[in-house]
This record gives C-alpha cells, structure tokens and sequence, in this order.
C-alpha cells in the first residue's frame, strides 16, 4: 500500500480494487487516500462516520504495520483519541461520535473526543514588531471585509482579534465567508495576508516571522530605548562618555535617563531632536520607517543638535545604536564639538553584541479561543452544567486535538489554545459558517458517571480505532499526556485513586 | 488491498458498510430481529459490489450512447439503464449514476424478504429510501448546523413515490461541470436521483464568466470518465444578477426532466439564491421553503434523514 514512486508524479493507489491514479497533492475516490509529494498517505480516516462534506482533508503519514513512530496518539498501550476527524454529533443531543475508555495506572479514563462547531470563537494574534501596524480599535481587513481589529498592543508586539460571532455571523455573508476563510487559515497555521485601516499590510502565520508591508520582520528590540538604557546603563558606565540607543517609539539618552542619574553620570550638552517625554527619554526624533530602530533614519547625527556649548568638551565620546544592535556608530567631538565619527573601540563591542543576543526572532502567535460551554456539552453527558463544574473542579481534562488548553475562570467553558501546538490541519469549517475544532474530554470513568455521561456508550480504545483504521500523528514533546495525574485535581475533590 | 468492512455505529443502530470509495450508512427500522436478518443480508450483498464495479469500470466510463455494449453486474446494469434515460443531447457516462445504484441495489437486498416499517441506505450524500404505506420519511434542511433549527423540512410519503435523494454541486467529492452550490433530487430511485442532480447541477453554469475557476478533469484525477473537459474549480461570489441566471438554466433543464416524468422535486441552490422544481405539496410532499431564501448552508451538508 505504500508507494516509493518518484516525486511529482501520479501514483497508483492499491488500497482497494479500484486502484485509482492519483495525482500530486489530490486524493483518490475515497478521500482516504492521496498522494502527498509522491508518497502515498492516509487521509482523515475518522471523518467517515459522519462525513461533514465541507471539511477539508487532514493529511497525516499513513503506516504500514510495524512501523515506527515517535509517540503517537492512537493504537498503543499509551494511546489517545484525537478529535480530529472525529466528526461531531449534529444536534449534540446524542452522545458524541467517541466515548473511549482505557486503564492507566489502574484509573479507568473516559475520554469524550468529538469536533465542536463553535460560532462564538475567533483568534488572537500576537505580532511580534514595533511597526506601526495600525490604530488600536481600527478593523483589520480580509480582502476588504472586516475580519477583526487592532486590540491593545503589548510589550514588543502588536495585537490583532480576528474573528468572533460578529464578524462570524452578524454582518454581511461575504463578512462572515472570509472571517471564517481567515480563521481556518490562521488556525491551520497558514499565511494570511491583513490590512488594518489606517494602517498596515501584515502578514501572519503562526509561528512565523510577521511581514509588514512587505518586509519581513527578523527580531524584536530587545526594549523601548529608554528600556535599553535602564538594561546596559551599568555596562556602559566608565567605557563611554555619552550612549543614544535610537528608538522610533522613545529613543534613550543615557546621561540624562534616570538610569544614568543613579550612577552619577555627568551631563554631556547632548541634544536631542523630537518631543521630550521625561528626563532621558524622546518621543518622534524621527518618522516611521525602516532605518536605525524604526525611524526612517540612516545617519544618527541628523537626531542630534548641536551640542551645548557650556557643557560638552572636545573629545567627548558618544556611542549611538539602535535598539536591536543592527546598527551602531561612535563618535568622538573635535575641537569645533563636532561628532566626528570612528571604529567602534573593542571596549565597546561587547554591549552592542549583547543587545543583539538579548533580542528575541519576531514571531505571530495565534491562540484559537472558543466557547464549548453551549449544546455540545450535550454529547457528552445528559445534564450539561455537569460538565462544565467538572472543569471547573479539574476532574475533567480538556485537550485539543492532544494540545493544553487555558480554562478561563468565570462561567461558560471558554478556551484558548495555541494551534503550533495541535496536529496539522486540525481545523475545519462549516459554511454556516463557523469553524471546526477538534476538542477532547478526558476523565475518570467514576467522574463520567457522576456527571451523568453516556457510560452505555463507552467503547474501549481498542474497538474505536480497528487495525486498519489506524493512524498517527506525532504528539509534541511539550503537550502534557491528556491522561497525566497532573492535570486532575482527584485528592482535594474526587477522593483518592 | 483492503477487504469491504462492517460495524455498528456507535448508536447501536445503524450499519456502517465500507469498502474503498463506497461509505454506506444504513438504517432499518422495525422488528429488531427482521432488522438483524436485514442487516445481515445487506453485508452479505455489499461485500462483492465494488469488485462487480471495479471489473466493468472501461465500459461504466464510457459516454452513455456511444457504447453498446451492456455491462453484466447487476449495479452495472442499473447504472447503464438509467444513465440511458438521460443521455439524450448531453454527455454523461454511467458513472454519474453509481452512488445512487450501489444505494439501490443495497436497500433491494436489505429488504427482500423481510418485513420492515422502512430503510434507507445512505451512500455518502445519495440515499435510497422505502417506506410501508401510510409510513413517513422526514427529512430536514438546516442553516445553522450546531442550533439544528429546521429551516426547512420535508415529508416524504409512501404515495409519493419517492424512493432516491441525491445531492450534486461544485462542493462535492464528484467533480461537476457546473457552478451550483447543490441540487437535491428527488426521483423514483437513488440511480435516477443521482444522473439527475449531476446533469442538473452541471447546467447551473455561466460559461466563460471570470468569476469561476475551471480546470481539466484530467488534472484533479487521472482517472476520471470527464477527460479533458473543464470542471469547477472555485466559484467566487458572484452578483445577484450573474447567479439568478445560472440558476435559471439549471431550473430550465429540471423542468425539462420533470416534464418527461424523470425526476419528482428538485431543490438548487447557488450562493445565496434557492430555487424548488417539481411536485411540492404533490403526493403529500411537502416542504416548507420560505425560510431556506436566508440561508447559505449547503443542503447536502445539512439535509438529514431521520427514523424514530
């Protein structure tokens, strides 16, 4: 059944007698099978007991037996079903499509695996740049619909919410077909391109480097300017007379910065261009841009002005850099007290570098965050609210697609958890449209039926995925086993086990 | 090569039969060992179909009318016969009916012999029914999925004669010709339902419009009995005025079938735009539509069939 055919190619499937050719990156007549790079896979087995006709196909390695796999979820003693694929229950009123049970250290553990359609769901993005991406509030487009909007920026990063039941279903139908186009895509770790009214292209990709209007984003500053003062003042102290780390959002003087003050650093007669802000600490010395620091700056003296007379004195020594170490340059003032400039001294080298090592690669982060506290609760036990104190009580595990969840506190059963983390292509849609995410329940099987669950419905491992049904996904180092003691909170409230 | 499968589903009681492209969900309701016999029968039967298939696949890929040679099978068979009814004027091979005859040809078998109250075999989409007089079928169309608010339902009766639904559109897993989101069939068997969603669902189009996106059968699968000719890729939304008159060619060709008594209702939906062909409200049909005009679901995605 597998195939070693070259690349690129069509490959003859012989997983059963119809022996379809299949080209490059298509699946046969089943939609079991496709050819991915010339290999032969497995496609979404599981999808086939309620076949949702919009889903996308999943593509995970298929096996042949005995082979290896590093830690997979399915079909060993340490298994774990994955919703992936699960299909759901349409309504939810019926116990959800697998209700697994195995023994782990003697603990008898029920998991409820099924995809949940949320409506009420979106993304949060995290833009790791300090390009002006746009207003906070404004909408952030998906070829021109309102996909989201600029929400509160973070230390080094720009945030975006993408998403939700507004945008989902409440405005127009195009509104809502490329919100969800922009979800499952985000979702399923792939590039999408924004715009942000009055403001920026970007494009994100979990995990990814953002690229702002084109240019694609390396590191993050290792701070504001003035930040990076307070973080080297005291490495600089003695080596320098006077250090400007160059900054579009607050470029940093050293000997007039707070930082400078308590180590009793002299004062220079530096001036600065732009709006002073506090002591040592500079708003706009330039436009936006992609020079020194942010600016559109490629000299740093044209920030400075001339150097106050009564103060400075030839010879003094100014180190100006940029708040990622890309650029830095040093100066030494002649006898007019103009910066004339000169290799950076060895003594020097060190803190530049430094800056540089502290600066972290700019990434976009996606966190899905949905609402599984309506109907679908329903699969899983007969008295919903059940479930949901479960949670709360930590006797009930929640995964997706394998990959930890955060629980918010308060009401409901709302998620978030970062897709770099699930399986690939773990996300669908429904044109209603509202996304597809897989979601798993996992507790003790006392737990399950004191929360009234389907207990007649509980299957073991072994029977929900049969030996030919088999599939794996490698499970990330970093997940914690859905099953781990860790997870539950048994002795403080569910007795011993 | 895998061998043809069978389980119950986790409900306990339906059937899931499955053997390479062929996924069928079936139900019987009844007595609980009639069921059981019928059941039985049911796998018995499917176990040989999709190699009967796979043997006269050349002459199944042919266009219908070019080829005389009648295949042997007997889902073969029923395939080339309907397939037959339609070929006038347009190409189309027996493949367009395959869904609906395995669905057939298995109900057939669950049936013979037994006494049920009534069954459908579901074959991915393309659904076989019976009912005993005076027994119903209802079915429902949904917008939004995970509310499961009935936008629309329908009734279908023992008197009406209905005894195939079949679904086809650019979306499904077949490759269409055209550009309509769905068209649900109604007719006499699932075969019949299937040929004609197909060639329904083929003549929704706009030729030669820059919204929609075609490529050469060929391309997608290798195998396909379209050959070289142009298959709907993606269909970008369109104006208002662009999809009432691509649904009105394909509405044009279901009266058509209609009016030479091929076909019972048909329902077309493109965009956000829903048309109904045939008897509503005919043979105690009935479907309530009205609010269907609001949705964009796709009716294959959403109708459902249910037993008590």
């Amino acid at each position: 059944m597998t195939s070693g055919q070259p690349k690129s190619e069509k490959i003859r499937c012989d997983a059963c007698p119809v022996l379809c050719y299949i080209a490059e990156g298509r699946t046969g007549a089943c939609d079991r099978y496709a050819n991915d790079g010339g290999m032969l896979v497995r496609v979404d087995p599981l999808t086939i007991v309620e076949r949702n006709e919009s889903r996308q196909g999943r593509v995970v390695p298929f096996l042949d037996a005995g082979r290896e796999w590093d830690g997979d979820l399915v079909a060993s003693e340490e298994s774990f079903v994955t919703a992936i694929g699960a299909g759901t229950t349409y309504p939810d009123y019926k116990p959800a499509p697998f209700i697994v049970s195995r023994e782990i250290d003697n603990v008898d553990f029920v998991t409820v695996v099924t995809e949940g359609i949320f409506s009420y769901c979106g993304v949060k993005v995290k833009v790791d740049t300090d390009r002006h991406l746009g207003p906070e509030r404004n909408l952030v487009r998906r070829d021109g619909e309102p996909v989201g909007h600029v929400t509160t920026g973070e230390y080094g990063s720009q945030m975006l919410s993408i998403g939700g039941v507004n945008h989902l279903t409440g405005g127009s139908k195009k509104e809502g077909r490329l919100t969800c186009q922009t979800l499952l895509e985000l979702c399923n770790c792939e590039a999408v391109e924004l715009s942000i009214d009055e403001g920026s292209s970007v494009t994100v990709e979990a995990g990814k480097p953002p690229v702002v209007n084109g240019v694609k984003e390396e590191r993050m500053r290792v701070g504001c300017g003035s930040a990076t003062i307070g973080m080297f003042a005291r490495q600089w102290h003695g080596l320098v007379d006077e250090v400007v780390v160059v900054d579009d959002h607050i470029t940093g003087v050293v000997s007039e910065h707070q930082a400078g003050k308590v180590l009793g650093w002299p004062d220079t007669g530096i001036k600065i261009k732009g709006r002073k802000s506090t002591p040592g600490r500079y708003f706009q010395v330039a436009e936006p841009g992609s020079g020194w620091g942010g600016t559109n700056i490629s000299d740093p003296l044209s920030i400075l002005k001339d150097f106050d007379k009564a103060k400075a004195k030839p010879g003094l020594s100014i180190l100006m850099v940029s708040t990622t170490g890309d650029q830095f340059a040093y100066f030494v003032l002649d006898d007019a007290l103009i910066p004339i400039e000169k290799d950076l001294p060895e003594r020097l080298n060190a803190s530049v570098q430094r800056i540089s090592e502290n600066c972290e690669p700019a990434m976009c982060s996606v966190l899905f965050m949905a609402g599984a506290g309506g109907s679908l609760r329903a699969g899983v036990t007969e008295n919903p609210v059940k479930l949901t104190r479960s949670v709360k009580d930590i006797l009930t595990y929640i995964s997706c697609g394998g990959a930890p969840v955060y629980v918010w506190p308060g009401g409901g059963i709302t998620i978030m958890v970062d897709v770099t983390r699930m399986p690939e292509k773990s996300f669908g849609y429904v044109p209603t449209p509202a996304i597809v995410a897989p979601i798993e329940f996992t507790m003790r099987f006392k737990d399950y039926e004191a929360l009234g669950g389907f207990v007649d419905h509980v299957l073991p491992i072994r029977d929900v995925v049969s030996a030919n049904e088999k599939r794996q996904v490698r499970q990330q180092l970093d997940n914690p086993w859905p099953t781990a003691k860790t997870n539950f909170n048994w002795k403080n409230r569910g007795g011993s086990s | 090569m895998t061998e043809a499968s069978v389980r119950l589903l986790p409900d306990g009681k339906r059937l899931h039969l499955q053997h390479g492209p062929i996924d069928l969900i079936i139900a019987a309701a009844g007595n609980c060992n009639e069921v059981n016999k019928a059941y039985r029968r049911a796998w018995h039967r499917f176990q040989t179909v999709l190699p009967e298939l796979v043997e006269e696949l050349d002459v199944l890929r042919s266009p219908a009318g070019e080829n005389k040679v009648v295949p042997e099978g007997t889902v073969a068979r029923n395939m080339y016969r309907e397939v037959n009814k339609f070929s006038r004027n347009c190409f189309v091979t027996p493949m367009a009916a395959v869904a609906g005859a395995v669905a057939d040809e298995i109900l057939h078998f669950l049936l013979e012999g037994r006494t049920l109250r009534k069954a459908y075999v579901n074959n991915g989409g393309d659904l076989a029914l019976w009912l005993s007089p005076g027994v119903k079928f209802r079915g429902g169309l949904v917008s939004v999925p995970e509310d499961f608010v009935l936008n629309g339902t329908f009734e279908i009766t023992h008197a009406s004669g209905i005894r195939g639904i079949a679904t086809s559109g650019w979306r499904g897993r077949s490759h269409s010709l055209g550009i309509a989101d769905s068209v649900t069939v109604l007719a006499a068997n699932a075969a019949r339902a299937d040929v004609a969603a197909t060639l329904i669902a083929n003549s929704v189009d706009l030729p030669g419009h820059g919204k929609v996106i075609r490529a050469p059968a060929q391309t997608l699968d290798p195998d396909s009995d379209l050959g070289e000719r142009l298959v709907t890729t993606m269909v970008q939304p369109l104006s208002d005025t662009d999809a009432d008159a691509a649904l009105a060619r394909g509405a044009a060709k279901a009266k058509h079938l209609y009016s030479q008594n091929l076909i019972i209702a048909v329902v077309l939906r493109l965009q956000d735009q829903v048309r109904f062909v045939g008897d509503f409200g005919a043979g105690g049909n009935r479907i309530d539509h009205s609010p269907l005009d609001q949705t964009n679901g796709d009716v294959s995605s959403c109708l459902r069939a249910s037993l008590p």
